[in-house]
């Protein structure tokens, strides 16, 4: 199809598909974070588990041709790094936040370790629901190409938000993260309860790990993550711990990102780098912003080490 | 750190002396480590059986790749040189309570100074030019960091994710500054500022292949744990990263505190980054980012953030660095196989931490309680 001329718009619908397709692995690591936030620990490690989950599903892909068994094979081996933090973190004296540096270190080593040999083949690519099909411009009908994982994201999302507030498990959650005392009094263990909490985490952040490599920008290489790990970190607390805040915010980091490749697309090529930088500069502003000292931020859970 | 928790003295047993409870006690800070540096090697080790290498095969070529020639001597410590100055951005925090791991944006900052310091000066006194090649690199370094302690202190933003922002935001700057203004036409495949007039070089060592930067880490890493133990502010930087409250209800300005330790930090971390420029590549450029700030981060936990102790550890793993070539070609082993090991001596080395205070034999106070 032939491209059609429409000048600037292209910017803010550039910015909105990229929004779209950059958000996602922001939405699923934020929103693994936010459920081991909310148990009381801080998992900094994935990072780690992202990239070792982008090479996972990328290999699994690469070998059985299926796409969604890679983001299987992922979300597996997101499972093991985050019950190993989770172990590991409850033994007295232990860092949860040094633990995580580590785990991210370790992880992205190991991924780069295992992931050489599949750096050359090319894997099957997961499916995309073509949203703009009502439109004649390429343009809208690129920036509605949806991926599925997009979807369950939302789904999630709000899955979460329901969850936190009207289950049993979710209150369990809340409570442990917000004191261990009442916890144990509660007769609950909260180590096991943060186990299991930073075991999910790490499951979804390696599912945001295989869009990666699997979607968008859908290969395998070691520059394949660029700090999303980490910065789905930061989300998190600007999000207050809330999942639909997760994504609200995850959209909006989504869209700093494709600021820079939507003002290259109309002839905008100053300052590529800087535009690249968008995201972390604005995620620096928003930590910034959105913290004081003297008060302990709304929302937060209270064993949460970052907040203390 | 020793001083402050260290039982009461009258208490001590006379049936031992008092050399050896001297001994016991510092025994501890270095039996663990080390015990933990054997068991992350076992287990690596275990791994490395696991896919049909032999361990002992990548252990003799560690040997011989870092510290079993003079050649690989020197080229580990060249390779140490920037990991002593990384460190200390990771270990003079970490002694006020802060973990800043941004080190790696300071080094590219710094390199960055230092480069556009000797280009703008050509022509001027080469002693002169290198002082303020080194001023310019830890203005920059210590500014980027020092702008982490400060959001840290006055709006509570959390510097171990700043810190990792900022150098990200870094990387992008030097990028962008390299590519555009301070851009040599001539370096057309990788974008690099001009290069250094050869009298702007920081050479070697008398005698042997190693450049001065490994002195000025050295001197660095003693100078530090002089400011940490010898005086009051360091006295004073230990009581505030024990207990902020504390420190604060003893009118000790933290604030002020905070920043000046994260800018030093930062401005070592700007010096390594100025000696990479200065004795290594001639120009500043994208190879800056070479992980140095992320490996330094290792070596100050393994040091226990003790600046002395940080020597030692950064010409160890300054050896497995230097080795990994000489492995990857000799093993067909990936080039990640550094950063495999090193992840793992890193989670050894703080699931250690857990050790401590649970062995008597360390602990003279628990003698006599039981003899």
């Amino acid at each position: 199809m032939e491209p059609v001329d429409i000048g600037l718009w292209g910017v803010p619908l550039a910015i909105i598909g990229g929004a779209i397709r950059v958000s996602t692995p922001f939405i699923f690591v934020s929103l693994g974070e936010a459920i081991t936030e909310r148990s009381g620990r801080i998992n900094l490690g994935l990072e780690g588990t992202l990239v070792f989950g982008a090479m996972t599903a990328y290999a699994v892909a690469v070998l059985t041709g299926s796409p969604w068994l890679g983001v299987l094979a992922a979300a597996a081996t997101g499972v093991c790094f985050g019950l190993f933090h989770g172990w590991i973190c409850k033994f007295p004296k232990v860092n949860d936040i040094a633990i995580g540096i580590a785990l991210m270190l370790f992880g992205t080593g190991l991924a780069f370790f295992f992931g050489k040999p599949f750096i050359q083949p090319s894997a099957p690519d997961l499916p995309a629901i073509a949203f703009g099909f009502w439109s004649d411009i390429p343009q809208v009908q690129a920036a509605l190409n949806i991926n599925i994982l997009f979807l369950i994201g939302i789904a999630l999302a709000l899955f979460l938000w329901w969850a936190f507030k009207n289950t049993r498990a979710g209150l369990i959650l809340r409570v442990v993260g917000d004191s261990s005392d009442a916890a144990r009094a509660m007769g609950l263990n909260p180590n096991t309860v943060r186990l299991i909490a930073t075991g999910v985490g790490g499951a979804l952040a390696a599912i945001g790990g295989a869009y990666l490599s699997l979607y968008y920008p859908g290969s395998w290489n070691e520059r394949i993550s660029s700090g999303q790990g980490l910065m789905a970190v930061a989300l998190v607390i600007f999000a207050r711990w809330n999942p639909i805040g997760c994504f609200l915010a995850a959209l909006l980091f989504g869209g700093a990102g494709a600021l820079g490749p939507a003002l290259q697309s109309v002839g905008v090529t100053q300052g590529y780098y800087l535009f690249y930088a968008a995201p972390y500069i604005l995620t620096l502003l928003i930590m910034i912003a959105t913290s004081s000292p003297g008060r302990s931020l709304a929302g937060a859970p209270g064993e949460l080490s970052i907040t203390k | 750190m020793t001083d402050i928790t260290s039982g009461p003295a009258t208490f001590g047993s006379p049936a031992y002396p008092a050399a050896l409870e001297w001994i016991a006690r510092r025994a501890e800070a270095i039996v663990i480590p080390l015990c933990a540096i054997v068991a992350g090697l076992a287990l690596f080790s275990v791994f490395l059986a696991m896919l049909g290498k032999s361990p002992a095969a990548f252990f003799e070529l560690m040997w011989r790749g870092g510290f079993g020639s003079w050649f690989s001597i020197q080229n580990t410590l060249s390779r140490a040189a920037p990991l002593l100055l990384a460190a200390l951005c990771v270990a003079l925090p970490a002694r006020l309570g802060l973990v800043v791991i941004g080190g790696e944006g300071a080094i590219v900052l710094g390199g960055l100074a230092a480069g556009a310091v000797g280009v703008g000066l050509s022509g001027a006194p080469a002693f002169l030019v290198i002082i303020l090649m080194g001023v310019g690199a830890m203005l920059a370094g210590g500014v980027w960091i020092g702008v982490v302690g400060a959001l840290r202190h006055y709006r509570a933003v959390n510097e171990t994710i700043s810190s990792l922002l900022m150098a990200y935001i870094a990387i992008a700057l030097m990028n962008q500054l390299v590519e555009g203004p301070l851009r040599d036409p001539a370096s057309l495949n990788k974008p690099s500022t001009h290069p250094l007039d050869e009298a702007y070089r920081i050479g070697s060592l008398p005698g042997m292949d190693v450049h001065w930067g490994l002195v000025v880490g050295v001197v660095a890493c003693i100078v530090s744990w002089m400011l940490i133990e010898k005086t009051r502010w360091g006295f004073a930087a230990r009581i505030a990263g024990g207990n902020v409250r504390a420190a604060q209800i003893q009118g000790l300005a933290v604030g002020p505190l905070i920043v000046g330790f994260t800018a030093l930090a930062g401005g070592f971390a700007g010096l390594a980054g100025m000696i990479e420029v200065a004795a290594v590549q001639g120009n500043a450029n994208a190879s800056l980012a070479a992980g140095y700030g992320y490996t330094g981060i290792l070596v100050a936990f393994l040091a226990r953030h003790n600046p002395l102790a940080i020597i030692p550890v950064a010409i160890l793993l300054g050896g497995i660095g230097a080795s990994g070539g000489l492995i990857q070609r000799r093993m067909d082993l990936p080039d990640a196989t550094v950063l495999v090991l090193q992840g793992m001596l890193f989670i050894v080395i703080l699931f250690s931490e857990t050790f401590y205070g649970r062995f008597k034999a360390f602990n003279p106070d628990l003698w006599k309680r039981s003899a």
